[in-house]
């Protein structure tokens, strides 16, 4: 007995000495993570303060002057507030069209039983990976033909059928898991198809379709290259275009480009803190995909 | 069991305004790109020219070295998946503050790419934060033009892309850890495994779903989703270090009016990324037999 309770003993000294140490490794890990994903944002706010002439010497600390002009400065003589406002519209615009679209869409192919519906939602599903690059030239070249270049309105239609594909299977998912008896009993009631829809099955829905709202508005706010080739009038510009504007025009003024990516980049963090639980989600639920 | 007319004409009423869609941003782009890859495309008619489109593109260093680059890219593959499991594993283990950390090891992920480009372009600049701190922590020999040299340059950006992506993974195999059995851990912590056997038996089996999906959707972002990053960071320079597929048919597209050559690279890249759709979706129909 006696010879064996002393290793017990070092046994658990060990463990405890062991997990104090694994526990502070993690931290440290953690910690330097967390440093290197943060550290870009820390370097965009504290530079978006700074005036240009304190930018040179002065990269890395903080601010021994504050600029907030810089902040005033984005707006004025350009067309930031424009940028912005095409933004907003691009994104309301897609996003209610396309939520349209799905939850019709995504009806049919949940609530009636037909030979080729799942070959139908498995055939959209694989279209989420499918690069919008390989179909912009031919997109280019029939809107031209048709005069909807450097029009929202075009911009719109093509973020609508972009985005369509999670979004459907996204609802899709979700109208299957909604109990046949309540569609039934509205049936019975004497529901036409279209009234269960809207009184029946999209208030049990909110969750996906909120998911949806804040995915793809992320998505349409967030992308560059058809908006960079679809709307190249300055004054049609959306913000993420006008950034690469900022940066070649005002290459010299670093401060205020970094002031100018803040100010976009506010309403997708808040959007964020308020709808992490939606982010997850709708990453969890299938890719999404920039 | 039978449809009624009547469902079939509900049925082709809710989903064809989507099909709509899908077919005009999707089915007739794709086909259309397929035709002008065999044609000299003007605005007004198209040119039969068979195979010379891809002979030039075959011959064009600017072409393969691009693609040659997207396979580079796929470097940062093992890297995203094995940190990602790493701390997804650290967060599923409540380390102190998870939620925290969660919130930031997100945070990347939601950012815009060209904001994200644009910052990180000034942080690695010649002149920029990133020498700075070598040099004054005297590793001034480590200092180099990270976007500026050949040599360097598409390393930075993949660099930026891991940063980015690394988020997407971390939750994902963390919102999938928190499905497994509990009791699996339990059973293995009895047997005496250690936290590295632990994790190889129980958690690479248990994520082993999810860990394929998020390969192959890595992998094709390498391939086609990389535009933004270089679109802001480098222009594809210097020379044409960094050029690719995706920036090439852009390029060739809307900078060099070549929509014919610009189509033959669509179809090349469509055909790449066609075999892991596949893939995916084998994957996929594995996993609901399981």
């Amino acid at each position: 007995m006696n010879g064996i309770q002393p290793t017990k003993q070092n046994n658990k000294n060990y463990r405890v000495r062991r997990n104090y140490f694994a526990i502070f490794g993690r931290q440290f890990l953690m910690v330097i993570l967390s440093i290197l994903s943060l550290y870009p944002v820390f370097f965009m706010i504290i530079t978006s303060i700074k005036s240009k002439e304190e930018y040179v010497f002065n990269k890395f600390n903080l601010p021994k002057m504050l600029a907030w002009n810089n902040f005033y400065e984005v707006f004025v003589g350009k067309n930031f507030g424009q940028w912005f406002l095409n933004s907003i519209i691009l994104a309301v615009g897609a996003v209610v069209l396309c939520l349209f679209l799905a939850v019709l869409a995504s009806f049919a192919l949940s609530r009636y039983q037909f030979k080729i519906r799942d070959s139908i939602l498995n055939f959209i599903v694989a279209l989420m990976v499918i690069p919008p690059v390989i179909m912009v030239v031919p997109l280019f070249v029939f809107m031209a033909k048709i005069n909807m270049i450097n029009t929202l309105a075009g911009v719109i239609m093509l973020y609508a059928g972009l985005t369509l594909p999670f979004s459907i299977y996204l609802l899709t998912t979700f109208f299957r898991s909604v109990p046949q008896a309540i569609i039934d009993s509205s049936a019975i009631d004497g529901c036409s198809s279209f009234r269960t829809l809207t009184s029946i099955i999209l208030p049990l829905s909110m969750p996906p379709i909120v998911t949806l709202i804040v995915v793809n508005s992320l998505w349409v706010w967030n992308e560059l290259m058809i908006a960079l080739i679809f709307l190249q009038k300055d004054e049609l510009k959306t913000l993420m275009v006008g950034i690469t504007v900022f940066k070649s025009r005002y290459s010299i003024n670093i401060p205020l480009t970094m002031m100018g990516l803040l100010v976009i980049t506010i309403p997708m963090v808040l959007l964020y803190i308020f709808g992490q639980k939606y982010f997850v989600q709708g990453l969890v639920s299938g890719s999404l995909k920039e | 069991m039978k449809l009624k007319k009547r469902q079939i004409t509900e049925i082709i009423l809710y989903l064809a305004p989507a099909l709509l869609f899908i077919g005009f941003v999707f089915f007739f782009p794709i086909a259309r790109v397929i035709q002008y890859s065999f044609n000299r495309v003007s605005p007004k008619k198209l040119t039969f020219l068979g195979l010379t489109n891809y002979k030039i593109l075959f011959t064009d260093n600017v072409f393969t070295d691009g693609l040659k680059h997207n396979f580079i890219l796929l470097v940062a593959v093992p890297i995203i998946i094995v940190l990602s499991v790493f701390f997804a594993i650290l967060l599923y283990e409540k380390i102190r503050g998870w939620k925290f950390y969660r919130f930031i090891l997100f945070l990347p992920y939601i950012l815009a790419i060209p904001v994200v480009g644009v910052v990180f372009s000034y942080i690695f600049q010649l002149n920029g934060v990133l020498n700075f701190l070598l040099e004054k922590s005297g590793l001034k020999f480590l200092q180099a033009d990270w976007l500026g040299s050949s040599h360097w340059a598409l390393w930075t950006v993949m660099f930026v892309i891991i940063w980015k992506e690394i988020g997407f993974g971390i939750v994902l195999v963390f919102a999938r850890l928190m499905s497994v059995p509990k009791d699996l851990y339990e059973a293995a912590e009895i047997d005496g495994a250690s936290w590295l056997q632990k994790h190889i038996h129980v958690t690479i089996p248990q994520t082993k779903n999810v860990l394929s999906f998020l390969t192959v959707i890595m992998i094709i972002t390498m391939l086609s989703w990389v535009f933004n990053y270089v679109y802001v960071m480098t222009l594809g320079g210097p020379g044409s270090a960094t050029v690719v597929a995706e920036y090439y048919i852009y390029q060739t597209a809307f900078r060099y009016n070549n929509m014919g050559l610009a189509s033959a690279a669509s179809v090349i890249l469509f055909l790449v990324t066609i075999i892991f759709v596949i893939i995916q979706t084998r994957l996929k129909g594995r996993e609901e037999v399981d």
